[in-house]
């Protein structure tokens, strides 16, 4: 449907930008942008799979490729980026318990949740190379 | 108030506007609840396999009780990341035949990466 020129011309009432960000509101934003990226980053999990399935040369081809410096860097931040949503999936489900919706616990779960992902993120990738 | 001019049957039923009651949300939330588990035994599958040649990731990969969770999570994930890529697209995408072809597209892209995954893990478990 076109929109009417006049429509296009209204002004916007005040948005994101206007207000201060606050711990909330920034996981909440980070939670949609984790999804989206997650969304897409499932393409590395099937290519992994996809080669592995195709035979030995293949797998070597992407093995190679996820093990170089830029995979790992990449790999690092599809780890954080899948912590980061899980955790603050974590959250939404207490949020649908109504439990700690009050602003000063709901503060603290988002901290938690940021400090828990990239704590999680280290901590899982210290294991990956012991067990390399 | 004014009186509403749902049925009293429409009201019972409480499927709303689309139809579909809460149904979507609640698939959100039940895939979100299965991913937990399936996304930890996945992380820990692929911390096991960093660094491994590739007959030792296969010969892991063709278990069954690594296969099945790996399956689940494959269905799990895409239900999850399709009912989620929706949202946003319902959220930002305003032009109605866009909004369409973005939500049909996204149903594509989610059916391809889950069937392609299946595939893959299927081929591997049946000794391919």
């Amino acid at each position: 449907m076109a929109t009417p020129a006049l429509e296009q011309k209204r002004p916007l009432s005040p948005h994101l930008s206007v207000f201060r960000p606050i711990i909330t509101m920034v996981m909440s934003i980070v939670h949609r942008i984790t999804g989206a990226a997650l969304y897409f980053g499932t393409l590395l999990l099937v290519v992994w799979l996809v080669a592995a399935a195709s035979g030995p040369e293949a797998f070597e081809t992407v093995h190679g490729l996820y093990g170089s410096i830029l995979g790992r860097i990449v790999l690092a931040l599809y780890t954080w980026t899948l912590i980061h949503h899980m955790l603050g999936g974590i959250r939404h489900l207490i949020w649908d318990f109504q439990l700690a919706m009050d602003p000063p616990n709901a503060s603290r779960l988002a901290w938690a949740t940021i400090i828990g992902s990239v704590t999680l993120t280290i901590l899982i990738w210290i294991a990956a190379y012991i067990v390399m | 108030m004014a009186k509403s001019i749902r049925t009293p049957g429409a009201r019972v039923r409480g499927l709303g506007a689309a139809g579909e009651g809460t149904g979507h949300f609640l698939l959100q939330r039940m895939t979100a609840a299965s991913n937990i588990l399936l996304i930890l035994f996945f992380i820990g599958l692929v911390v096991a396999l960093a660094g491994e040649d590739y007959l030792t990731v296969v010969a892991i990969l063709e278990r069954p009780l690594v296969a099945i969770p790996f399956l689940l999570a494959i269905v799990s994930v895409t239900l999850h990341m399709r009912v989620g890529m929706q949202v946003i697209i319902e959220d930002y995408v305003h032009t109605e035949g866009l909004k369409i072809l973005a939500v049909i597209g996204n149903n594509f892209f989610a059916a391809a990466i889950a069937l392609a995954a299946v595939f893959s893990i299927l081929k591997i478990s049946f000794g391919g």
